[in-house]
């Protein structure tokens, strides 16, 4: 954290018995704002220089950029940690396609469809890409702003305006400022002819530089003219370099808090990598290392899935339980016809049962027994799947009333607890199921036919 | 304004560590940066080491797309793994598979004949997966072990059950250790010290189980980042051995990589670079393509 509670105290006004900020003390309101929980205009006694420093000094450290605007606003920094054991990271990076304004007609139809189609539901969650970046290069300004237009009528997805060409770059910013695009790349060359016109109608500003040190003076600059809403990218030029700036400006704002290069970055696997596979698996590195925008050549489903699947997983709260709660679960809508399985409470094999269940198309209730969140053999191993506790808890699950057979299928890497089972569920007939999940929907849809009497 | 890169140096090392014989050998970990940080001050004597795997059995089921580099080689497991050298691997794996009580329950005999013509056909060193049975391994792998005498095989699971007598044995026989431990830094450390009663720390990898992506991928990914910076910026020495990841087996299964050939690809890819980034000394794949990629990004 920037700075601590008892050195913003050091700076309140200590007006005994005020409380006008909403806070018994001076001393309870500096608490209150160190940990982010309240914000400096509270307090009406602050002069406008105190409370200017105030604001810098408890600025998070990686700043909160916004790209876009609406339903399709995507939110990047304000990254507190290096490592994701250290606490959940905050705000997953955004992925974009590339569109040149040189591709033909065909090729933009194709990418502005498949953003729109290429949806994938998991987890109660719809994954999907986030931003379309339009790179300006046919030289004729008349093409590129059609392709804006063209993008911006298709849908609420968030835009990167990429031009060399600092005419080509603002008149295309002036057709959709309200969607509120990055424009990019600043540089070192175009830096103060920029500024002015940024300032026009401020969107947020990708800045480029051949180096993380090189951006430093870039980004100074345009926090002196009040363009805060930065983006980074350092020009690495490859996988490793890629790597190695991430990492150093993600410990440069953490460790050292060092506001230069507080902000979130973007980096253009599309540029640097080989074939397809060598680019999604760029794209996936900067998922863990630290990007907050990642740019593709295209969409395409077979490797985009994979990548929002990652992300997804990367950016999940690190301390979430490695067990899910003894219950019986529905796969599907089960009736009281449907296969009943039994398997233990390892989350992990729960994901595995549950979506080879959801594979094989057929409803089912899923017993999950409290393994203390082992898998079923090494639970089995210790003696937390045996035949008995298994019966004990099918008995209490309350399964009886919600099925008219008696048909339990059992994982088949545990056969041996069939025999004390079935005399542990009298009147239960024991299945052995296979042995990996995987296999369940070759297995599945016939028993399910048989207790349908079909 | 004045910068200086935050550039950083710890104090931990991993253990080095060699598999194979004579002039087939394979040196694993030995660093002091975090994965790839080469950017920071410290070593890295050796690259992440890259394995594929071969089944001592002709797989029933795999995707063509995954059969097919291989064509009738997967039918002959010394055929196979000297095709995986072809392909580029630095080690192969072989898996014990139809030595499995619950499968074809092969002897002890026959998995230890098996592994002692693979290891000799082949150009690189070897790694040995017994079948995971916990009971079966213990009566398989000291056998393996002692047919291979002084080919210095990677030699595993060894799990809590059964460390003691796999242990041993793979250690007089002159082989390294593979402590399988599932998904938790304590049990990790508990079974490492009680290998360290009677193996050298040195001869000792750390298998933490390895999720594939979409199931649990980012449980292994938060495991192995913990034990590499426990054992090179904190100086843990029950955390300061190799990290083996053997995820190609696992990814495979899931039905996104049996989808398509490019998802396949990118299952198991994705998985691999996340756990080398995440501290994996030693990733064993499927599919030659996964490898080729992931290598030629890193070099
Ligand atoms: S309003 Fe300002 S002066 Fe009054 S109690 Fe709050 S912080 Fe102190």
């Amino acid at each position: 954290m920037p700075i601590k509670g008892t050195d913003v105290a050091k700076k309140l006004p200590q007006r005994k018995g005020c409380k006008d900020c909403g806070f018994p003390t001076c001393f309870a309101f500096a608490m209150k704002l160190a940990s982010g929980g309240a914000t400096v205009d509270k307090c009406p006694y602050l002069s406008e220089e105190i409370r200017a420093e105030l604001e810098d000094a408890l600025a998070p450290p990686i700043k909160l950029v916004t790209v876009g605007s609406g339903e399709g606003a995507l939110k990047i920094g304000n990254e507190e940690v290096i490592y994701r054991h250290e606490k959940t990271f905050a705000h997953a990076p955004g992925i974009a396609v590339l569109i040149s304004d040189k591709e033909d007609e065909g090729g933009v139809e194709d990418k502005i469809a498949k953003m729109k189609e290429l949806q994938f539901e998991r987890v109660g969650l719809t994954l999907r890409a986030d931003l379309f970046a339009l790179k300006f290069q046919s030289g004729e300004k008349a093409k590129y702003e059609a392709l804006v237009k063209k993008v911006c009528d298709a849908g609420d997805a968030g835009i990167i305006l990429i031009s060399e060409d600092l005419g080509a770059l603002f008149a295309a910013r002036d057709i959709c400022a309200g969607r509120n695009p990055l424009l990019y790349p600043i540089t070192k060359d175009n830096l103060e002819q920029a500024i002015p016109l940024i300032k026009q109608s401020p969107t947020p500003v990708g800045v480029k530089a051949e180096s993380v040190e090189a951006l430093i003076p870039l980004t100074s600059r345009l926090k002196e003219e009040g363009i805060e809403e930065l983006v980074l990218d350092p020009g690495s030029g490859n996988f490793l370099e890629v790597l190695r700036d991430q990492t150093l400006i993600r410990r440069a704002a953490l460790k050292q808090n060092f506001r230069p290069l507080g902000y979130p970055t973007i980096v253009f696997p599309c540029f640097l990598a080989g074939d397809g596979l060598e680019e999604i698996l760029t794209a996936s590195m900067c998922v863990i290392k630290f990007a907050g925008i990642i740019v593709l050549s295209d969409l395409k489903k077979d490797s985009l899935l994979p990548l929002l699947v990652q992300r997804l997983n990367i950016y999940t709260d690190p301390r979430m339980p490695l067990a899910i709660e003894q219950g019986v679960y529905e796969v599907g809508q089960p009736k009281d016809e449907a296969p009943v399985l039994v398997t233990s409470n390892w989350s992990l094999t729960y994901f595995l049962v549950s979506s080879a269940t959801e594979e094989s198309k057929v409803h089912a209730f899923v017993c999950v027994k409290d393994t203390e969140g082992l898998g079923v053999v090494t639970g089995w191993g210790a003696g937390k799947f045996s035949g008995d506790s298994v019966g004990a808890f099918i008995k209490k699950s309350g399964i009886e009333e919600r099925v008219k057979h008696r048909k339990l299928v059992i994982p088949g890497k545990v056969a041996r607890i069939k025999g004390e089972l079935e005399e542990a569920l009298p009147g239960w007939e024991i299945v052995v199921g296979p042995r990996e999940a995987g296999e369940l929907p070759g297995f599945l849809p016939a028993l399910a036919r048989s207790l349908t009497g079909g | 304004m004045e910068w200086t890169a935050p550039v950083e140096a710890h104090a931990g090392k991993v253990r080095e560590l060699t598999i194979g014989y004579e002039e087939k050998v394979s040196k694993v970990g030995g660093e002091s940066i975090l994965p790839l940080h080469f950017f920071d001050e410290g070593f890295s004597p050796n690259p992440p080491r890259f394995a594929l795997e071969v089944w001592d059995t002709e797989p029933e089921g795999w995707a063509e797309w995954v059969l097919e580099p291989f064509g009738d080689a997967v039918r002959d497991p010394v055929e196979w793994g000297r095709k995986c050298v072809d392909f580029g691997a630095d080690l192969v794996c072989l898996k014990l598979v139809s030595s499995d009580p619950a499968g074809k329950d092969a002897s002890p005999d026959e998995a230890a004949s098996l592994t002692r013509r693979v290891v000799e056909a082949i150009a690189v060193p070897l790694i040995v997966y017994g079948s995971g049975d916990e009971k079966k391994d213990a009566q398989v792998l000291p056998r393996v072990a002692e047919v291979c005498q002084g080919l210095n095989l990677l030699l595993g699971p060894l799990v809590k059950e059964n460390h003691e007598e796999i242990g041993r044995a793979a250690l007089l026989h002159g082989h390294s250790l593979i402590a399988q431990s599932p998904l938790d830094i304590n049990l990790m450390k508990e079974l490492n010290v009680g290998l360290c009663k009677f193996a050298p720390p040195e001869r000792i990898v750390i298998d933490p189980l390895s999720s594939p992506l979409g199931y649990g991928m980012e449980y292994t990914f938060t495991i192995m980042e913990r034990t590499k910076q426990a054992g090179v910026i904190s100086k843990d020495a029950m955390t300061q051995m190799p990290i083996i990841a053997d995820l190609g087996t696992e990814c495979w299964k899931t039905k996104e990589a049996r989808a398509s050939k490019e998802q396949g690809l990118a299952w198991e890819g994705i998985t691999a670079l996340s756990l080398l980034l995440a501290g994996a000394n030693i990733l064993v794949l499927r599919h030659p393509e996964t490898l080729r990629a992931l290598k030629e990004l890193i070099s």
